[in-house]
């Protein structure tokens, strides 16, 4: 249960000055208290709230609409083995049948030990690698059962710590727009009038 | 033809190419490959116009939308109100249609050519501020284009006064979470201001009036945006050299499923057939084992299904509808003969029912009824009423008559795309329409099991093991 670090709130503050809107930068923090944390807590949300001006109620209500906001503690890994159309088509339900009996949880469960996380997720957008799966949200393609089997074993043991993150950190490239190369956002009510280059440029090129 | 260990999925067929040409190079993504194979000299190209010649470069070009709806780019564009500011460019790039993935690819492998075409979208459509919204599941693709968006501020293609021009422009990059209907481009528009992913009531219908913080909204799909540098560079006359008067230029289409040789290709748009590409050395080589083709989706899974009668139609749109299907997003998903037909239906109807945002009724309700009928006619409890049911929950979404294939066995004529809809966007009709396609082209499926009695805990939806 913790509110934002302060290096989170920096952060956060660097996000949210790029929306003319605060509120936009709604998803993206519970991103980076999902990161903090690894789950969405509710003290998280209630400081989201503060940054971004809007009431916890809000925050919760956005949060909950999406399937990666998770708002009680899930695996270091969570594994979605996708089901949809195509990894149907070639054994989606063998993979995801090995991964049950290799973690001894049921679809939707989480181990003992807080390892790991089993979910039947929907498309993942990599069909014609079917069938596939995610930990943590990194691919795994044409996987056949003795291949999860392994995966599973690799996590365990601390074998994928580089590739993999824990749950909770997504892209670990962060966009960071320099002071001085950025515009800046705008409140959309002190607008009016056309971008400078067009109505500097009514007559050729802007260069 | 070849592959490459970096961009797994992608096949190179050799063919012209206009959004893959850097995919042969493993770091296609960088900074320096980009500008080693003329990238960023579009937006050079457009700078040295005015903005007004470079939307109409855009639009006597033709680009089509490629996010599903097919829509000419250089027309949206120009439906935003006189004298209305500020307006923004939103990039869809919350890829979820199952069988698609082509941005994707795109935002890893070549995210410069993309942020090159934001920047020549809003240079020419007036848009003074730029969100790239990414699909939150795609770790890589986030990455990259962060990576990729700090080395153009870095060397100013992007930020205050772009190449010493008047142009200025800031492109933020934004995470979604996890919805399928964000792809929707008002609730992208939603989800992008802190709310939960529903679609807006209509009209307006297009956000180009009336669109994010109630500004005047462009909303293009990734695909879209990264075909403007060669535009921009090489003019709409090299554009639409390629493809067809109607369907210039290429496409990406993922082909998935029971082929030797799925992958994601780029293809002269308009002209390639659907035979071409299942069956064509150049693309996915035939039928696994051998098999014979029972049906295939010809357009992401909203699409209504195609049989080996309409092989022979191209990839183009108008020929695609009045065969009573669309293109869609791009992918296609390919069934063989070992296919249980209704096991397939559900899990497509599955995904829509569980992807519902609970705005509409009809959807809400409607998904996951057509979702219960099909799982008791698969697991072997379903009756013979069900399958009316079926029809009458279906037609609760989608009044009217259905577009579907024709079908010579059957002695069945098409009827022609589009289907009329209770709901306000387009995830209700998908629930209905994979189910729909396979009760009304294999009925005699679902009839010979709601006759049997026979009760499965699991439920497979082919034969496993045999592929390639």
């Amino acid at each position: 249960m913790a509110r934002l670090t302060d290096e989170n709130v920096t952060l956060a503050k660097e996000i949210i000055d790029r929306y003319p809107r605060a509120k936009s930068a709604l998803i993206p923090l519970l991103h980076i208290a999902q990161e903090q944390d690894g789950w969405v807590t509710d003290e998280a949300m209630r400081h989201i709230a503060e940054l971004i001006g809007v009431t916890p109620a809000e925050v919760l209500g956005t949060g909950t609409f999406y399937e990666m906001f998770k708002f009680e503690p899930v695996g270091r890994y969570l594994i979605n083995v996708c089901g949809t159309m195509s990894c149907a088509l070639l054994g989606a339900d063998d993979l995801m049948h090995a991964a049950e009996e290799e973690l001894g949880i049921h679809e939707g469960g989480t181990t003992d030990d807080g390892m790991f996380t089993l979910h039947r997720a929907e498309c993942q957008a990599a069909c014609t690698e079917a069938p596939c799966l995610q930990v943590n949200y990194r691919y795994r393609f044409r996987t056949t059962p003795v291949e999860v089997r392994q995966l599973i074993s690799d996590l365990r043991n601390g074998r994928l710590e580089d590739e993999i993150p824990p749950h909770g950190t997504l892209a670990r490239v962060r966009q960071h727009i320099p002071a001085d190369r950025g515009v800046g956002a705008v409140d959309p009510s002190r607008v009016t009038s056309p971008p400078e280059w067009i109505t500097a440029s009514a007559e050729g090129g802007a260069s | 033809m070849t592959s490459f260990p970096w961009a797994p999925g992608f096949i190179d067929g050799g063919r012209p190419k206009i959004v893959t040409s850097r995919f042969q190079y493993e770091d296609s993504h960088t900074l320096e490959r980009y500008l080693a194979t003329g990238g960023y000299e579009g937006l050079r190209s457009a700078l040295a116009r005015s903005p007004h010649d470079m939307h109409e470069e855009v639009r006597s070009s033709t680009l089509l939308g490629r996010g599903g709806a097919g829509f000419p780019a250089g027309v949206k564009w120009g439906l935003t109100p006189d004298g209305v500011f500020p307006r923004y460019l939103v990039v869809n790039g919350d890829e979820s249609e199952p069988g698609t993935y082509k941005d994707r690819l795109l935002m890893e492998r070549d995210p410069h050519q993309l942020i090159e075409g934001c920047l020549i979208a809003c240079y020419a459509a007036g848009l003074s501020r730029c969100f790239l919204y990414i699909r939150g599941e795609m770790a890589l693709a986030q990455e990259r284009v962060a990576q990729a968006l700090n080395e153009a501020y870095a060397t100013g293609f992007i930020g205050k006064n772009i190449l010493g021009s008047s142009f200025s422009i800031d492109v933020v990059l934004h995470w979604g979470a996890g919805a399928y209907v964000v792809g929707e481009e008002t609730a992208l528009i939603e989800s992008l201001e802190g709310n939960r992913g529903m679609p807006r009531l209509k009209p307006p219908y297009f956000p180009a009036a009336i669109g994010l913080y109630g500004q005047p909204t462009i909303v293009n799909n990734v695909e879209t945006l990264s075909n403007l540098p060669f535009i921009a560079t090489n003019g709409a006359a090299e554009y639409t050299s390629i493809g067809t008067e109607s369907s210039p230029g290429t496409r990406m289409v993922a082909v998935s499923g029971h082929v030797r040789r799925p992958g994601v290709y780029e293809i002269i748009n308009g002209t390639t057939t659907f035979r071409d590409l299942l069956y064509g050395e150049e693309f996915c080589q035939g039928i696994r084992d051998d098999n014979d083709l029972k049906a295939f989706v010809p357009g992401g899974g909203s699409a209504p299904w195609f049989l080996p009668d309409q092989l022979d139609l191209p990839f183009e749109g108008r020929l695609v509808g009045a065969a009573g299907s669309m293109l869609g997003s791009g992918a296609i998903m390919v069934m063989d003969s070992t296919t249980d037909i209704p096991a397939a239906a559900l899990t497509l109807t599955k995904f829509y029912a569980h992807e519902s945002c609970g705005k509409c009724v009809p959807c809400r309700e409607g998904g996951t009824w057509l979702m219960r009928i099909l799982e008791r006619v698969v697991e072997g409890t379903g009756t013979t009423d069900d399958l009316d049911l079926l029809l009458e929950v279906g037609g609760s979404i989608c009044p009217g008559d259905m577009p579907h294939a024709a079908s010579a066995d059957l002695q069945l004529e098409a009827t022609p795309f589009p289907y009329k809809m209770t709901t306000i966007c387009f995830v209700g009709p998908s629930a209905y329409v994979p189910a729909h396609s396979a009760l009304t082209l294999f009925r005699s499926e679902f009839e010979a099991r709601v006759a049997s009695s026979r009760s499965r805990s699991r439920i497979p939806v082919t034969v496993v093991g045999a592929g390639s």
